[in-house]
């Protein structure tokens, strides 16, 4: 879940890193009493979850009381990545003599997080990282032993900042480092850190992401911040659908099989097991597919609950077919899912023959799982068929064409 | 079509006046198949499908008295 800017800032105020002065408007005139109260000229920032706020007209500059309201009005009323503002962020704009980029993020492919550390703030950081990598820092992070101000350190000094600045930038990091650690965050971004011409370092714009499993364990913090349990903080309200899968997944801890998301096509899936989710839904997508949903199951789940999200999906309007696909299955009983497909199927009213275009669930249990699809007459495959095979030969049957 | 009922557990008559095996048999289905019932023991037909092949059943009953069936392999 991700942070407004004005929330991920209180973060790291509680953690003594610098920041520009600041008020939050949730008007327009509230936007003009701020810039009275901080004098001289303000930044005024658009509260949405989304980048592209400079771009899209969400970041304005005042120099008076009536500037700010004229500003925040045109703020408050701009719709950014079809998201409406929360609030205006005002805060005392200083002259930067220089911009630095920090981050803290996962390596997915080293498994650790990693300090991202630039000289060259302010900008995308993907393109100093292609045009500018000696600009560019990447310090792991272990993620048993704690954290020291070595590590943060390094990670500035590798650009070649020394002196006071690599002080002063170094403190900044470690707290940011101590953020992601203890929020459980995914990301925690300050782009830029500047520094003024009086020679002050502040964190002028901050981007922070909590891992939404991890809610539970913050939720005195989130309340702290005035996060009420409800807000899901996603791009879009979900749909009945959505709820729907969410409340199949909430009926018995026994496995996963929900996070279901809507999309408008006529190819329903149940799909999941080790990444596979993500894996088949862009397999539909690359053989021409067009998916009703992606979702997400494994982990063993009960029959009934699989049967409920089947159920769900299969009646989903628009789903011609549906098809059941997964990685290869350990933990998860290829007979289990094979039950609750096939039930789901029939107890919407439809023949598991026709309506499932492919079953692909190789692993546990699988001659125990095959059997029963036999009875049904459901054409399934086994590993020997790949992800991407299976996943195109649904399409195909689903375009009337032969699959196999 | 069949009818997406999958497992059937039948249970021998003399289970039912032996109140320690009706007492083993709720204790050692990890899905809850079985429950008292008036003068002994039954099946929760809902939880029926949930059955896991386990075994644990007919080994707490023992001499065949409790048969786990597999309605799609008859």
């Amino acid at each position: 879940m991700r942070f407004f800017e004005f929330e991920a800032k209180q973060l790291l105020a509680r953690r003594g890193v610098p920041l520009p002065e600041s008020r939050i408007a949730r008007t327009a005139e509230e936007a003009a009493d701020a810039q009275r109260e901080l004098g001289g000229d303000v930044v005024l920032k658009s509260q949405v979850l989304s980048g592209g706020r400079m771009k899209a007209g969400g970041v304005r500059f005042a120099g008076s009381a009536d500037e700010a309201r004229g500003a925040a009005e045109a703020i408050l009323a701009l719709p950014i990545n079809g998201q409406h503002p929360q609030g205006v962020l005002v805060e005392r704009k200083g002259e930067i003599a220089q911009e630095y980029y920090a981050a803290v993020t996962w390596d997915g492919r080293a498994k650790r997080p990693v300090i991202v550390f630039s000289d060259m703030g302010g900008i995308d950081i993907e393109e100093v990282a292609e045009a500018h990598p000696d600009h560019l820092s990447r310090t792991h992070l272990s993620t048993l032993r704690p954290l020291s101000d070595y590590q943060a350190k390094l990670a500035v000094a590798r650009t070649g900042v020394t002196g006071g600045d690599l002080n002063r930038l170094a403190r900044i990091v470690l707290q940011l480092a101590r953020a992601f650690r203890e929020h459980d965050l995914t990301l925690a971004e300050i782009n830029p850190i500047g520094k003024l011409a009086d020679g002050s370092i502040l964190a002028l714009d901050a981007h922070m992401e909590m891992e939404a499993e991890a809610r539970g364990a913050h939720r005195a913090l989130l309340a702290e911040l005035g996060i009420p349990e409800h807000d899901t903080r996603q791009a879009r309200p979900p749909t009945p659908f959505e709820v729907a899968g969410a409340e199949v997944d909430a009926q018995d801890t026994r496995g996963v099989a929900g996070n279901v998301t809507e999309f408008s096509g006529s190819l329903g899936l149940v799909i999941g097991a080790g990444g596979g989710s993500l894996t088949l839904f862009d397999a539909v997508r690359s053989a021409g597919g067009d998916p009703a949903n992606y979702c997400e199951v494994g982990g063993n789940p009960s029959v009934r609950k699989t049967a409920a999200l089947t159920r769900l999906i299969v009646s989903k309007p628009g789903v011609e077919k549906i098809a059941v696909m997964m990685n290869v299955v350990s933990n998860t009983r290829v007979d289990i899912m094979a039950r609750g497909v096939i039930k789901g199927v029939i107890e919407a009213g439809f023949d598991p023959a026709d309506k499932i275009a492919i079953f692909r669930i190789p692993g546990s249990w699988e001659e125990e799982g095959f059997a029963i699809l036999r009875r049904y007459g459901v054409e399934y495959v086994d590993r020997s068929v790949s992800m991407h095979e299976a996943a195109r030969r649904a399409v195909a049957k689903l375009a009337g064409l032969d699959g196999g | 079509m069949p009818d997406g009922l999958f497992i059937r557990v039948d249970i021998a008559e003399s289970v039912q006046g032996d109140p320690e095996l009706v007492q083993r048999l709720i204790e050692v289905c990890p899905v809850d198949i079985f429950d008292r019932a008036e003068g002994g023991v039954a099946t929760v037909a809902e939880n029926l499908d949930e059955c896991t092949l386990c075994d644990l059943c007919i080994q707490a009953a023992g001499d065949d008295r409790v048969r786990v069936v597999k309605l799609y392999a008859e």
